[in-house]
């Protein structure tokens, strides 16, 4: 038995009972990642020896527990790894910026505080596109990750590291955030299972700012089972982030039990998701993964998102709005590099045109621009009544049925170097995942085919705020139905 | 939506950003186009729709505002580029 071929949950399983012992688990893990990461180029660090020490106290902690007939942890002794732009205690975390080299936060994110006192073992953090701007996780300072699936692909982004160290067998789960589809669309490109949960739902302290009013804390994970199991350990209200939530956490896990059955789930398909663009082999397997939906007993309409297409500038404004006024902090004054210049205007200047990579600056100069006077009322303001209006076709729908099915992507995965001269081109990768950000609703990635030159495809379910526990329910169902979640890339 | 050279300077200057001319010439180019893309928001009619700021409803995060433990400042001053006497030092703001 390979040790990494293992899901999250049949590892933890496995070590409450011995079967398994956290340090061969977690030897397995670095040993693959020594491997094949030097062409995935997933990690941005690995912390090995402290991750073996760990597991070596997860161990001890193990056979303690069950000598005492005790519970362990839900997570104790299972590796996983960090997307770089979330705090884990004395680790570098870069945000795939060189203006944040050789940060090393004093703290841990709440979802890696809580995920750790569960017994999980950090192994390293992933590789992202800068600050998390980015679709093809390109924009790194620290050099692209590549596709498990085929190298010269991108793994989509920005989350991509996480993805593509899910995919290729590295850890069996990843954390990856989702700003307007970040961990998501690296999910489908990759041909994982990826969360994005409500807004609110998971606490935001310790993962570095983007745009505040869309960043989730999510997971990439083989299976919908995993994913269940880490949104468990990390959701729920935290004093340190005022936008969670105070309603209490179902038990994600109870959902996936049972005949996987859909009778009396409404599913619905928006008819605007099905545009001119999308790859046929990718319309074709999401249709195909609704009929399977359809088999295990839902019911399947069509339902009408009419604002889709403004979901595209919205985003493109009030993200970059956002991002100018939370990256305004890297100034050089308190952490990271600082460039030498005559005076403090200068050297802010200086530090951040010197050290921001090109898609941030892009993404800072157009959200100042929406934001300065004379053009705050016709850009900024407008796109957040036109987010309103999105917002409303979601409660519309979702008066209709209970989910929504689409594709993840309108592609398969794009080449590296395909899009990085197209900002705009780049921005379309995103454009059937950003709804559910401006709506704040969750969304869940799933493998549901590949194209004809081996290329993983995802189907995305959506639901209304705080549906997880059916959304799972729904993906654990269409798993148990589907082999797809269980093939892998050849390294 | 046309961008002239003087407006893209001004935005680097509002951002605090040095600019390569070839920077400037090239994000006044890209950041036209994916304004005239956005400029297609213009055309929906929102007179009557209040603006989204956030998803969530609004409520009070107010707490008591009583001493508790934070970060030691050795431990904040580690990460800064320079620092003198426990404080960040910074270039000079006057002269």
């Amino acid at each position: 038995m390979d040790l990494t071929d293992l899901s999250l949950a049949q590892a933890a399983r496995m070590l409450r009972d011995g079967e398994i012992g956290s340090l061969e688990l977690t030897r397995a893990c670095l040993q693959r990642i020594h491997r094949f990461d030097e062409k995935q180029h997933a990690f941005l660090a690995l912390r090995p020896e402290a991750a073996l020490d760990e597991a070596r106290q997860a161990d001890r902690r193990l056979t303690t527990a069950r000598g005492e007939g005790q519970p362990a942890g839900a997570l104790l002794g299972v590796p996983l790894a960090v997307k770089d732009v979330v705090c884990v205690t004395g680790l570098p975390c870069t945000c795939g910026s060189r203006i944040l080299e050789g940060f090393t936060p004093p703290y841990d994110a709440t979802g890696v505080a809580r995920l750790r006192a569960a017994g999980a073992i950090v192994v390293g953090k992933t590789n992202t596109d800068e600050f998390a701007m980015g679709s093809s996780t390109e924009n790194s300072a620290y050099g692209p990750t590549h596709n498990p699936w085929d190298a010269t692909r991108v793994p989509g982004g920005s989350s991509g590291g996480s993805a593509a160290a899910v995919a290729a067998r590295m850890v069996p789960a990843a954390l990856g955030t989702d700003t307007g589809g970040s961990v998501r669309q690296p999910a489908s490109f990759c041909g994982v299972t990826g969360i994005k949960p409500s807004y609110g739902r998971v606490s935001r302290y310790g993962l570095v700012a983007y745009g505040s009013s869309l960043d989730c804390l999510g997971a990439l994970t083989r299976t919908v089972e995993d994913a269940a199991l880490v949104l468990g350990v990390m959701a729920g209200h935290d004093p340190l982030d005022s936008t969670t939530l105070e309603q209490p956490v179902p038990d994600y896990l109870q959902s996936l039990t049972g005949d996987p059955d859909l009778h009396g789930v409404r599913v619905g398909v928006p008819r605007e998701y099905f545009i001119a663009g999308i790859q046929p082999e990718v319309e074709q397997a999401v249709r195909q993964a609704v009929q399977v939906l359809a088999a295990m007993g839902a019911e399947v309409r069509e339902v009408s998102l009419p604002h889709t297409d403004y979901a595209l500038p919205v985003y493109y404004l009030i993200a970059p709005a956002e991002a100018s006024a939370n990256l305004a902090r890297y100034d050089g004054m308190r952490f990271g590099p600082r460039q030498a210049a005559p005076d403090l205007w200068q050297t802010y200047a200086a530090t951040r045109g010197e050290l921001f990579g090109a898609e941030v600056k892009r993404r800072i100069m157009l959200g100042t621009y929406a934001l300065s006077a004379g053009y705050y009322e016709a850009y900024y303001a407008q796109a957040q009544r036109v987010r309103t209006l999105i917002r409303q076709d979601f409660d519309r729908a979702f008066s209709q049925v209970d989910l929504i099915a689409c594709p993840v992507a309108p592609t398969t995965a794009f080449r590296l170097g395909e899009h990085t001269s197209d900002p705009l081109a780049m921005y379309l990768e995103d454009v059937f995942t950003l709804p559910a950000n401006l709506a704040g609703i969750p969304g869940l990635a799933l493998p549901c085919g590949f194209d004809s030159q081996r290329l993983p495809i995802g189907m995305q379910l959506n639901g209304p705020p705080l549906s997880e526990a059916l959304l799972l329910r729904a993906g654990w169902g269409y798993q148990q139905s589907t082999r797809w979640h269980l093939e892998a890339p050849v390294l | 939506m046309a961008l002239t050279r003087e407006e893209v300077e001004h935005i680097a200057h509002l951002a605090h950003l040095n600019l390569t001319a070839d920077e400037a010439a090239q994000y006044r180019e890209q950041l036209e186009a994916v304004l005239e893309y956005a400029a297609r928001l213009q055309a929906v009619d929102t007179s009557s729709i209040p603006p989204t700021t956030s998803v969530l409803a609004p409520h009070s995060v107010t707490r008591a505002d009583e001493p508790r433990p934070s970060l030691a400042p050795e431990e904040v001053l580690r990460q800064a580029p320079d620092r003198a006497r426990g404080m960040f030092r910074v270039p000079p703001v006057f002269e």
